[in-house]
């Protein structure tokens, strides 16, 4: 993957996100003095990019420390604010490792509805797969209709196989089932796609935390990643949905979709500073190449525009 | 976890003590922390600001009333305001006043819940008698429109069969010539999810609008939606002139502030939540309920109806009777277990009640969770049907054949035991002081901290 289209690619889609807080820190602080209501604003506009009234307010109090009552320019307060975002996402932009000697090498893709989940696992097998490796899909969405089908369209266009069973089977069965599949046919990374579901539901959490104690059957160390998948738009509920998640299934990563959209994401700041997960990679579009790895000078400049 | 707002309010108030009328500085300390739980909650900054302009006009000057204290009447004047802003008490029905076949359109980004919420109102429709169509213009997403064809089959309505290769423009027109030929009352046009600002995919959904001239257009929302709400509600508004919202994964824990940042935007009612996956998981929208659970104030409505939704009827009264025999066997008690399992999570549970926050993070603290249930749960079903029906022959040694069946420890057996003993004493307690007290019983004590709430 070429790191200059992905720059440009990932800049594109942030552009159009962040032009608003752009926009907004231009026009409160060209020439103007870092004062209490000047800060108030700034504040604002942290919390109105989603980073979280906690993450804009440390981030507000460092400013208000080290320059309170300067003159401040625009683009003073751009780059200052994005080393600030970079610093706190640098230690988490850490890429997926697959070990193919794992053989196979078991993902899990887990989140709430609607976040992406298969589209992101259909993504990955197309990566891997022009990668050299040899990956396999299952289908372990056996609850929403056509999830089974949505994902056999995208094993279609990569060539990647997939793994599916009867509708509203047990997920779980299906997994172990893949697992032994897979290392007939010498995959080396399982994708496991999962039903979405909300983390305050016990009983659906049970049911993750079931696959994986049937996946230890096969393999006592899968499975060796648990990704979640969170979508950009998604608000401060994003802290509570990865601290359930990350408590029931120990995630090992994240995966932020639909950063293509107007929504800015900076609820990823917060979970950086909260939970420090690595973030493996960012959606940006719909298509097989819009699953981008994850560059927190990229998304910090993003942010505030530079 | 946030605190809830009334907790916060109560702390700027301890340091009032004054009666009379609301004087200017109360009430900016008391909006301080107003607009900080509004934007805890994903309430968009503009509308933020706007609400609490207009609470603040209500607010100072208003008379603290005898019998509250000032905190309170600020909650309340908070509350008020909310639910005005959220549409006023009271839901807004879907509009079906037009001739048949009814257009209906549902929008929104991806993964919003378009298709399952358009599966949901056809059920609702069809059980109003409706003859309902369902036709997916989802060209995009692989397996959309087979998605909405099996969810036409599971709630007994019709679906537009699938030409490959048609515009979502033509499937429109062909599902309003169906319908007008095959005399169906709605048809549900279920369109593919698009941004905000693709402008392509948002001229299309014009050209589909303009195509059918839906009765109602649905912007189709996430109660997880953070900030960009804003933009999402605009962009749609601006484009296809949004009639209705509907607010999908209610039954999530999100504070739901994307609901007050939409009716802001479009001026649009919230007609409609979707709290569940199951199809006829779909509800009217009460705003008071929801201005309650944005203030963090609980929602005693919904626990209530969540209570009834998953406690058994025909079990909780055969279990109301045996009570008042004085018959409470560990049976019945994995039965109780199973119950509260079946609500969901226990802190979401506490959450529902009002002023609960402090007391929840002590909970959170103490590490309560359905795991216990589970295990308690597990121990029971490693009981023979006699150990379960009598305890008390329960000794040593089927204590450890117990313990090493449910892979837990005698201690825990222990525990359990004297948990259940607790519970059937207090059952027998309410047995005699009759059925108005069974409410109570239905959640063991020492699942909580040994702290009376």
């Amino acid at each position: 993957m070429a790191l200059g289209s992905f720059f440009s690619r990932l800049k594109q889609g942030l552009s159009r996100s962040t032009q608003k807080l752009t926009e907004g820190i231009t026009n409160v602080f060209t020439k103007r003095k870092l004062d209490d209501a000047a800060l108030d604003e700034l504040e604002e506009l942290l919390i109105g990019a989603d980073l979280g009234p906690r993450v804009a307010a440390r981030i507000i109090d460092n400013f208000r420390r080290t320059r309170f009552g300067k003159e401040v320019t625009d683009e003073e307060i751009k780059s200052t604010l994005a080393t600030e975002i970079a610093a706190i996402l640098g230690p988490v932009a850490v890429p997926l490792a697959i070990d193919p000697g794992h053989a196979p090498h078991v993902l899990m893709m887990v989140g709430v509805n609607g976040t992406g989940k298969t589209t992101t696992i259909g993504k990955l097998g197309q990566f891997y797969r022009d990668l050299g490796l040899r990956p396999m899909m299952v289908a372990g969405d056996t609850f929403r209709a056509a999830a089974v089908e949505q994902l056999q369209v995208w094993g279609q266009r990569s060539g990647v196989k997939v793994i599916s069973g009867a509708p509203e089977s047990d997920a779980a069965s299906l997994a172990f089932e893949a697992i032994k599949h897979a290392r007939d046919e010498r995959a080396d990374l399982l994708l496991i796609d999962t039903a979405g579901r909300l983390h305050n539901k016990s009983a659906l959490m049970e049911e993750l935390r079931k696959i994986i104690r049937v996946i230890r059957k096969q393999d006592p160390t899968a499975p060796h990643s648990v990704i979640l998948v969170l979508d950009a738009t998604t608000g401060q509920n994003a802290v509570q949905q990865v601290r359930v998640f990350k408590e029931m299934v120990d995630v090992t990563g994240l995966i932020v979709t639909k950063l293509d959209g107007s929504a800015r994401g900076g609820v990823v700041v917060a979970l950086a500073e909260e939970f420090g997960l690595p973030i493996h990679a960012v959606g940006v579009g719909e298509k097989l190449e819009d699953l981008r790895p994850f560059s927190p000078e990229e998304f910090a400049a993003g942010l505030v525009g530079n | 976890m946030f605190d809830s707002l009334s907790g916060k309010l109560g702390a700027v108030f301890d340091r009032l003590r004054g009666r009379g009328a609301l004087s200017e500085t109360d009430v900016l300390d008391a909006l301080r922390e107003v607009r900080l739980a509004l934007l805890e909650a994903d309430v968009a900054l503009p509308v933020v600001k706007d609400f609490i302009a207009k609470v603040r006009e209500r607010a100072v000057g208003a008379e603290v009333l005898r019998s509250v204290t000032p905190g309170q009447q600020v909650v309340k004047i908070v509350n008020d305001a909310l639910v005005d802003a959220l549409g006023g008490a009271g839901a807004v029905p879907l509009n079906l006043n037009a001739a048949s076949p009814i257009p209906i359109l549902m929008v929104g980004l991806q993964g919003s819940g378009k298709t399952t919420s358009a599966g949901k109102i056809a059920l609702r429709l069809h059980k109003d008698k409706k003859k309902v169509l369902l036709a997916s213009l989802d060209t995009q997403r692989p397996a959309a429109q087979l998605q909405l064809q099996l969810l036409a089959e599971k709630a007994g309505v019709g679906s537009l069969p699938i030409v490959p290769g048609e515009t979502p423009v033509q499937i429109a027109h062909r599902a309003m010539d169906t319908a007008r030929r095959e005399v169906y009352d709605v048809v549900l046009l279920d369109t593919a999810g698009r941004l905000s600002i693709d402008q392509e995919l948002m001229d299309e959904v014009r050209a589909i609008r303009e195509a059918t001239n839906p009765v109602e257009t649905l912007l189709v929302v996430d109660a997880m939606t953070g900030q960009d709400a804003v933009n999402t509600a605009k962009a749609f508004n601006d484009a296809v002139g949004v009639t209705g919202i509907v607010m999908t994964r209610m039954d999530g824990d999100a504070r739901g502030g994307a609901a007050l940042s939409m009716r802001a935007i479009t001026g649009a009612p919230i007609k409609l939540t979707g709290s569940g996956e199951k199809l006829d998981a779909l509800e009217d929208f009460h705003p008071e309920r929801i201005a309650s659970r944005i203030l963090g104030m609980g929602d005693i409505v919904g626990l209530v109806e969540k209570a009834a939704a998953h406690i058994d009827q025909v079990e909780a009264e055969k279990l109301a009777k045996r009570m008042m025999k004085g018959m409470f066997t560990l049976d019945d008690y994995a039965n109780q277990l199973n119950q509260i399992s079946k609500m969901g999570n226990l802190s979401g549970i506490l959450g529902m009640l009002p002023g609960i926050g402090k007391i929840k993070q002590q909970l959170e603290g103490a590490n309560l969770d359905t795991k216990i249930i589970g295990r308690q749960a597990a121990i029971i079903s490693s009981m023979t049907k006699q150990e379960r029906r009598q305890p008390e022959i329960l000794k040593a040694s089927r204590k450890k054949r117990i313990a090493a069946g449910s892979g837990m420890t005698v201690a825990d057996v222990n525990r359990l035991l004297k948990q259940y003993d607790d519970v059937s004493t207090m059952m027998k307690r309410v047995g005699k002081m009759g059925a108005a007290g069974a409410l109570k019983g239905m959640m063991p004590p020492s699942f909580g901290p040994r702290r009376p709430f």
